[in-house]
């Protein structure tokens, strides 16, 4: 019963969507304020609908109904509490339904918390918001209904992959989805913006808190996803360039680079077109992401004939999606003018310049990730774009960027001077000569990039300090002055310098365990010793085990520093035997200078030895730190008190053109 | 055209091209779509045969000579009991000989227990515990079925459940082809 309770609230969220998405829109249109209203209640009665639903399919997952094939096919009467409740979401059907639920809440939050904005347009993005929700509805009713039965019942399901039954992965999926549908919002505003035609100061201002906390998000689900490829695949990895990990690195880039825009919109009134187009491009990648991850379109185009109505609907959905809103973008993006003209090396040409390099990266990125799949499409061989690709054309695009990213905030609006800027940054650009000088000099023979990453880190990080002490006039004013102007610093400003500081600390530590990781792969017998950059490793054996719904083999090294015992890791291999899968757990004990990880392979012989893999990760750490430090700069900027207190007003200049028709 | 309308213009254009792209090249042929074995001879491999069945096994050799699927399927399976009653009812029709690979079964005795609880839909069956044709097959998972031509060349390869529309759509058409082909 539950699951068709569940089923019947899509089917009623579907109509509701459907009256949302017109209703509101000729409202606007006409001028008639009734209509114009129902946006409001619309919303709010979708979330409820889709919560329902979600809640139903969380109900069966928890009393494992397996009547019900999603069930089936991705839980386990033996599977923990939490990954019953993951498994909801762990699956293509589930994904979506919770994709559609975290649509409804973005889109009740912009009729909650967007009471500043004028009604028409509210309606607008409101009815925006409700056309992608009923593409997804239709998609999900009409091909991959999470609450379809199966008869008669299997006694149990298959289990969840196990690779999944993990606590960061359990809840990376709705972060990265909070991330994804976060941007819907800048694209129905942006939508919005195209039918009013009219984009000012005041369009960016409301743009940019949603836009700042779906990037917030998605930052957190990318690092999220990526920590859990550090301690679960057991490689000492942390990013393979994978088309999955690219699916939600696009996104990223595209938001990254709206944030900025937006900046310049609000300022300078200027970059109003470009601004729209990330807009729509940054929530098209994140529609890609979505389908790509769940379909496996990527991986193969195999997805589509084994599957062909489902691939046919995402290419139909992307194709109106995205090609509708290019079309609209074609036909009333040229009416956006904007009036700040500006030179190039100013603030605004800074912030163009990071828009550059991300569009230029998004599109290198966006190249190598579905280049396998033209191949495949031409009938060519399978191939892969693998990390060589990425690495070789993507990195030396950062290193201008990162450059220009500590100069920026020196530079003036509408005209800056370099030479002046740069000489503020003297201190700091000797500084980071001298870093890149020491950790080159500490391994010569280590890479390059590894080198330029550490003296690129100083340098951003030190300008951003720098940044900050010539804002508050530090030395040069009194210090209570200084004080003062500390306290007074916006939020706004505050969350870029955190946000740009938390960058500076991430590229360290991706330098570090890009650049000189170690690496130790042998089989040891219980007793040996082995030293991996200045760690002596006694492997101690290993015990078997059970745990709830899996068999264990723990290992066990005692690790010594110059003699004193320093730390024990116990790594793991486990077996899930439902699946028939193993999965490693390695063993990591983090210091501020590098992560000892050790992990623990097959058993060898009948001497109790086992195949070992010991690694030394340098600086891992600072990169979580720095992304949550970056996180935490977005989430600051979000609060500025001028995102919530007093109305920003529209700009007095009429509509440049009246708008015709309802799009 | 201006410059700055042809700013406005250029990403449907280049968005155009590549839903042309992918437009054109799914529809060529979505049926056949490469696989790594297909059109190549199935791989050398030799079973032994499954308890309880009066068999003598299963082994590349055998598929010689007649349009034949080779199923991979388990007692371990919840997807393959969702096909099993499909590919009994071929097998009572007398559709096409199917062939069954028992992979990856803990328990000898598990796989034809399951065969006798449910039916057998299989002509020939070999056990493969440890996955020796499973690997040579490129088996992904369970339930995987090959479509295999009279001179023992894989033409086809199906992941997942056979369903009506799958076998209505795709391997009747296809089998029907590799008759008429071989009887040419």
């Amino acid at each position: 019963m539950t699951a068709e309770l569940g089923h019947f609230a899509l089917i009623l969220a579907m109509f509701i969507a459907m009256v949302q998405a017109t209703l509101p829109l000729i409202g606007a249109q006409r001028n008639m304020p009734v209509w114009v209203e129902l946006a409001n209640p619309a919303s709010y009665i979708q979330l409820a609908l889709t919560t329902f639903a979600f809640a139903c399919l969380l109900h069966v997952y928890l009393i494992s109904d397996f009547t019900v094939v999603n069930v089936v096919q991705n839980s386990h009467t033996d599977k923990p509490l939490i990954y019953k409740i993951a498994g909801t979401w762990g699956n293509h059907e589930g994904s979506l339904l919770l994709w559609v639920f975290i649509l409804a809440l973005f889109g009740a939050a912009v009729a909650l918390f967007g009471r500043n904005l004028p009604p028409a347009f509210k309606a607008r993005v409101l009815s925006v918001q409700a056309m992608i929700a009923i593409g997804f509805y239709l998609f999900m009713l009409l091909t991959s209904n999470p609450f379809e039965r199966i008869s008669p019942a299997p006694l149990n399901g298959t289990d969840l992959n196990p690779l999944l039954q993990d606590p960061g992965l359990a809840i990376h999926p709705p972060l990265l989805y909070l991330g994804y549908v976060g941007f819907s919002v800048a694209f129905s505003f942006a939508i919005a913006a195209l039918i009013e035609g009219r984009v000012d100061a005041a369009w960016a201002r409301w743009v940019r808190p949603w836009t700042l906390a779906a990037w917030v998000f998605l930052t957190g689900g990318i690092v999220l996803g990526s920590w859990w490829a550090y301690y679960e695949l057991g490689w000492g990895g942390w990013w393979f360039w994978d088309p999955v990990e690219n699916a939600s690195f696009m996104p990223w880039l595209a938001g990254t680079a709206l944030l900025h825009s937006a900046v310049v919109v609000e300022k300078r009134d200027t970059l109003k077109g470009w601004t729209v187009l990330l807009a729509i491009v940054a929530f098209s990648m994140s529609l890609l992401g979505t389908f790509i991850v769940r379909s496996g379109v990527l991986t193969s185009v195999h997805a589509f004939a084994t599957d062909p109505t489902r691939g046919v609907f995402i290419l139909l959905l992307l194709a109106i999606v995205i090609g509708g809103s290019l079309a609209l973008f074609a036909w009333r993006g040229p009416q956006l003018k904007g009036s700040g003209l500006f030179q190039p090396i100013s603030r605004e040409g800074a912030l163009l310049f990071n828009n550059l390099v991300m569009a230029t990266g998004l599109a290198a990125v966006l190249l190598g990730t579905l280049y396998p799949l033209f191949i495949d499409v031409v009938g060519g061989a399978k191939i892969s774009v693998g990390a060589p690709f990425f690495n070789a054309v993507f990195l030396p695009l950062m290193v201008p960027m990162i450059i220009a990213m500590a100069l920026g905030p020196f530079l003036n609006w509408k005209r800056g001077d370099v030479m002046p800027a740069l000489a503020r940054l003297r201190f700091v650009a000797i500084l980071a000569l001298a870093a890149g000088a020491a950790a080159w000099s500490i391994e010569t023979d280590g890479p390059f990039m590894g080198v330029i990453g550490i003296a690129l880190a100083v340098w951003l990080g030190g300008g951003v300090i720098a940044e900050v002490c010539e804002r508050i006039h530090l030395f040069k004013a009194p210090i209570a002055e200084s004080f003062r102007r500390l306290n007074r610093m916006p939020r706004a400003t505050w969350g870029m310098s955190f946000a740009h500081f938390g960058m500076a600390l991430a590229i360290a530590g991706m330098s570090g365990a890009g650049g000189w990781k170690v690496e130790s792969i042998q089989t040891m017998k219980p007793g040996e010793t082995i030293t991996v950059s200045g760690y002596d490793y006694r492997f101690d054996g290993a015990t078997s085990s059970k745990g709830p719904n899996y068999s264990v083999i723990a290992g066990s090294f005692t690790v010594f520093k110059d003699g004193q015992e320093f730390t024990v890791l116990k790594p793991e291999k486990r077996f899930y035997p439902v699946t028939q899968m193993p999965t490693t757990e390695a063993a990591i004990h983090t210091t501020l200078m590098g992560d000892l990880y050790a992990v623990i392979g097959d058993e060898e012989g009948t001497d109790g030895s086992f195949v070992t893999r010991i690694y030394y990760n340098p600086l891992v750490v600072w990169m979580w730190i720095g992304t949550v430090v970056m996180m935490f700069g977005g989430a600051l900027s979000i609060s500025d008190r001028r995102h919530r207190v007093g109305v920003p007003q529209r700009s007095k200049t009429p509509v440049i053109a009246k708008p015709t028709a309802s799009v | 055209m201006t410059k700055t309308r042809f700013f406005f213009i250029a990403p449907l254009l280049v968005f155009l091209v590549m839903v042309g792209y992918f437009a054109i090249g799914l529809t060529k042929d979505p049926s056949v779509l490469p696989n790594m074995l297909e059109g190549k001879p199935v791989p050398e491999f030799s079973l032994a045969p499954l308890q309880g069945r009066d068999d003598i096994g299963f082994k590349n050799t055998d598929l010689m000579g007649d349009v034949t699927l080779v199923n991979v399927f388990g007692s371990w399976c919840v997807a393959c009991l969702i096909e099993h009653p499909f590919l009994m009812a071929i097998k009572a029709q007398d559709l096409i000989p199917i062939h069954g690979i028992d992979w990856r079964e803990e328990d000898r005795t598990a796989g034809p227990l399951w065969l006798k609880k449910h039916g057998d839909p299989y002509t020939r069956a070999g056990d493969d515990p440890v996955s020796k044709a499973a690997i040579a097959f490129g088996v992904t998972g369970a339930p995987e079925t090959f479509l295999v031509d009279q001179k023992g060349i894989i033409r086809f390869k199906h992941v997942g459940p056979i369903t009506e529309p799958i076998w209505r759509d795709t391997l009747q058409p296809l089998i029907e082809a590799l008759r008429k082909e071989g009887a040419s």
